[in-house]
């Protein structure tokens, strides 16, 4: 991930990561940089999007578990969007999509925040 | 008037075949070198035989007149008269069938002395009638005579002086010719050899003294195939080097375009038709490998048939004909398939083995060729055994007709698998830096694209290969830039596998626990820890190995028999 974009959207408020590229061992310190900018008007509901992700690894799953349980420790839902079908399978594997809810995209993902 | 004639017999031996045979290569030398020993002579000659009627007939002009340049066939009978007869020869009382006597009378010849030395005769004196009204005296004769002793030897050093000299100027070009021949045809033999995995491949290569026109080499194609090509161009020296180097450029440019043997040979002929000498063609044979599968197409310009060494012993012979490059343009060169199986070799080899002779003149020929196949079993030992029985075949006294290639391509045996041992597809290293599981992630997917794996596979499997090269890289060999990482693709028919594997010496502890998305959000274990388990959920098997401090991670990912993916590539037209 190259850069990070932090855009708040819907009712309740979803506030959108964009996020770029690789989630790897190289995205870190922006997935980091990018939650803290997002935590800033603190929103109830935090929807990574990866829509632009071409490449996750195992060391990116463990960031977005570490996204995650920090999320759900400070009372935020978790949404994603934009998930390759073989990323999704990933999501379902390792049991991430029990506690991140899915949608297609960043649309369906705000929509879909307002009516859980 | 006088005049000589040498009879330069080294010339007429050399240029025989292309002289005229009816005035033969006799030439005259009568006023050639001036300062030679035997145009001393005749010039001494001349003045004495005038000065006499300038002193007794003041009226009359002296003339001089040059003798007439004078060509005597070699079948001539006077040569044999004139070596055979010591003296003096009065022309006028001679009675001969032979022409050069009859042109010597027209031009007013009257007497001849033949110049011989050491058995040989080497040149004539001519002499015209005296210019004053006496015929020539006794005195006069023998005068001439003793001349023509002194004379002989001195015109024979003379001519041998200039024949050596023109010997040596020709043998320089000569040589100066071969080194160049050399340098051409060196340069376009390849300088190393493809490395292909599961392939040896050796080559061997030795000019004649005279080098002729043999050439080989590995053109890389697109899809991961290799055209080898063997050949051998009519002719030797400079032209044959320049034939060659034009044939090899040609064939560099249309293989890896047309990939197909029988097209490229066609193209090759064509484009060659237009710009060969008439009297020169090349023999060639191109033949497309494919390294994991062992397959080869091939067709054949006019060259000698390859031979394949089975894992028994046993010979065959790859066949395949069609006319050599360059002679005719338009010709169509049939293209025809086989496949080297694992444990059997294959030879290319130009006729400098098949056709050298030995002292007898029996050539070394194909059945000795064949032999020497059946009995070795590596490259280096295939080309040992052609060198040492063509050696033992000629015997040490007889030189290299020709040049002599071979090229040997060996498919190693798989090595637990037997007969259907799995073709490896790919095979590389990598340093141990983070990062270079994306390196290995792209090589995998570049070499398996057209193996039948459906998408969604193909994404597991890149995941699979990422997440293994990144435990070898980070836990395996502990980011240790030195320490390799070795992955290896193989094609197992209804299976793709690719192993994995580092030099650490121990297994990585990323795979021992079952990793807990609940226990990791409640903080009870760490977020990481995913590697194993995502590989484990992305192929269909998975194995670990540990074999001498080397730990091995073999993924494997079955192919849908129904899937309708076209394994063999797109066609090649033939």
């Amino acid at each position: 991930m190259s850069t990070y974009e932090v855009d708040v959207r819907g009712e309740p408020p979803v506030a959108v990561m964009a996020l770029e590229g690789r989630i790897d061992r190289d995205a870190m310190t922006s997935l980091t940089m990018a939650y803290e900018a997002a935590v800033v008007a603190d929103p109830p509901v935090i929807l990574l999007d990866f829509t632009a992700v071409d490449y996750i690894n195992s060391t990116g799953i463990a960031l977005i578990v570490g996204v995650l349980g920090r999320a759900r420790a400070e009372g935020r839902r978790v949404l994603a969007a934009g998930l390759s079908d073989h990323y999704e399978r990933i999501f379902t594997i390792t049991k991430l999509s029990d506690f991140i809810q899915i949608y297609s995209d960043v649309d369906a993902a705000v929509d879909g925040a307002a009516t859980h | 008037m006088s005049s000589s004639v040498e009879v330069d017999r080294d010339r007429q031996e050399a240029q025989a075949p292309a002289d005229d045979p009816v005035t033969g290569p006799v030439d005259e030398a009568a006023s050639k070198s001036g300062d030679d020993a035997a145009a001393g002579g005749r010039r001494g000659l001349t003045s004495r035989l005038r000065r006499r009627p300038t002193t007794s007939a003041p009226e009359s002009t002296p003339e001089v007149v040059t003798g007439p340049a004078l060509d005597i066939a070699p079948n001539d009978p006077i040569l044999g008269y004139f070596h055979e007869t010591p003296g003096v020869v009065d022309i006028r009382t001679l009675t001969l069938e032979s022409p050069a006597l009859d042109k010597m009378r027209e031009a007013g010849v009257v007497l001849v002395v033949p110049l011989v030395t050491s058995g040989e005769l080497v040149g004539l004196l001519q002499l015209g009638a005296r210019l004053s009204e006496r015929d020539y005296s006794k005195d006069d004769r023998q005068l001439l005579e003793s001349l023509a002793r002194y004379a002989a030897p001195a015109l024979r050093l003379g001519q041998l002086v200039r024949q050596q000299e023109a010997e040596a100027r020709s043998r320089e070009r000569f040589e100066q010719e071969l080194k160049v021949a050399q340098l051409i045809q060196q340069q376009f033999l390849p300088k190393t050899l493809p490395d292909l995995p599961t392939w040896h491949i050796s080559a061997f290569y030795r000019p004649a003294r005279t080098v002729g026109g043999d050439f080989y080499d590995f053109i890389s194609l697109p899809d991961g195939r290799v055209m080898v090509v063997t050949g051998d161009v009519t002719d030797k020296g400079v032209p044959a080097a320049l034939v060659m180097s034009s044939t090899h450029a040609l064939l560099r440019e249309t293989s890896p375009r047309l990939k197909s043997p029988s097209a490229v040979l066609a193209r090759v002929n064509d484009l060659l038709c237009d710009d060969i000498p008439a009297h020169m063609f090349v023999t060639c044979l191109a033949m497309v490998l494919d390294p994991p599968t062992g397959r080869v197409d091939f067709a054949n310009a006019g060259h000698n048939l390859p031979y394949v060494r089975g894992v028994d012993g046993t010979v065959r012979e790859l066949h395949a004909t069609g006319m050599p490059l360059g002679l005719m343009p338009g010709m169509t060169y049939d293209q025809y398939s086989a496949v080297i199986a694992p444990g059997e070799q294959l030879l290319l080899y130009s006729d400098g083995l098949t056709e050298q002779h030995d002292g007898n003149g029996e050539m070394f020929g194909f059945g000795r060729t064949a032999d020497v196949v059946a009995r070795a079993r590596t490259g280096d030992e295939l080309t040992d055994l052609c060198v040492s029985e063509l050696a033992r075949f000629t015997g040490a006294d007889v030189e290299q007709e020709d040049d002599i290639t071979l090229v040997a391509l060996r498919r190693t045996e798989g090595a637990a698998h037997g007969a259907s041992a799995p073709g490896v597809i790919t095979a590389f290293t990598l340093a141990s830096d983070p990062g270079n599981e994306r390196e290995a992630l792209a090589r995998v997917a570049e070499a398996v694209v057209d193996l039948g794996l459906t998408a969604d596979q193909l994404e597991r499997l890149k995941t699979a290969v990422a997440e293994a090269t990144m435990n070898a890289i980070e836990h395996g060999n502990a980011n240790r830039h030195d320490v390799p990482v070795d992955v290896t693709v193989h094609d197992e028919g209804t299976q793709i596998a690719v192993t994995v594997t580092d030099h650490g010496g121990a297994l990585g502890e990323v795979g021992t626990t079952h990793p807990d998305l609940e226990l990791k959000l409640a903080g009870l274990q760490t977020p990481r820890g995913w590697g194993l388990f995502l590989i484990e959920n992305m192929v269909d098997e998975v194995d670990q190995t540990m074999e001498n401090g080397r730990h091995t991670v073999r993924l494997v990912m079955h192919l849908d028999p129904d899937a309708t993916t076209d394994k063999e590539g797109p066609d090649v037209d033939v």
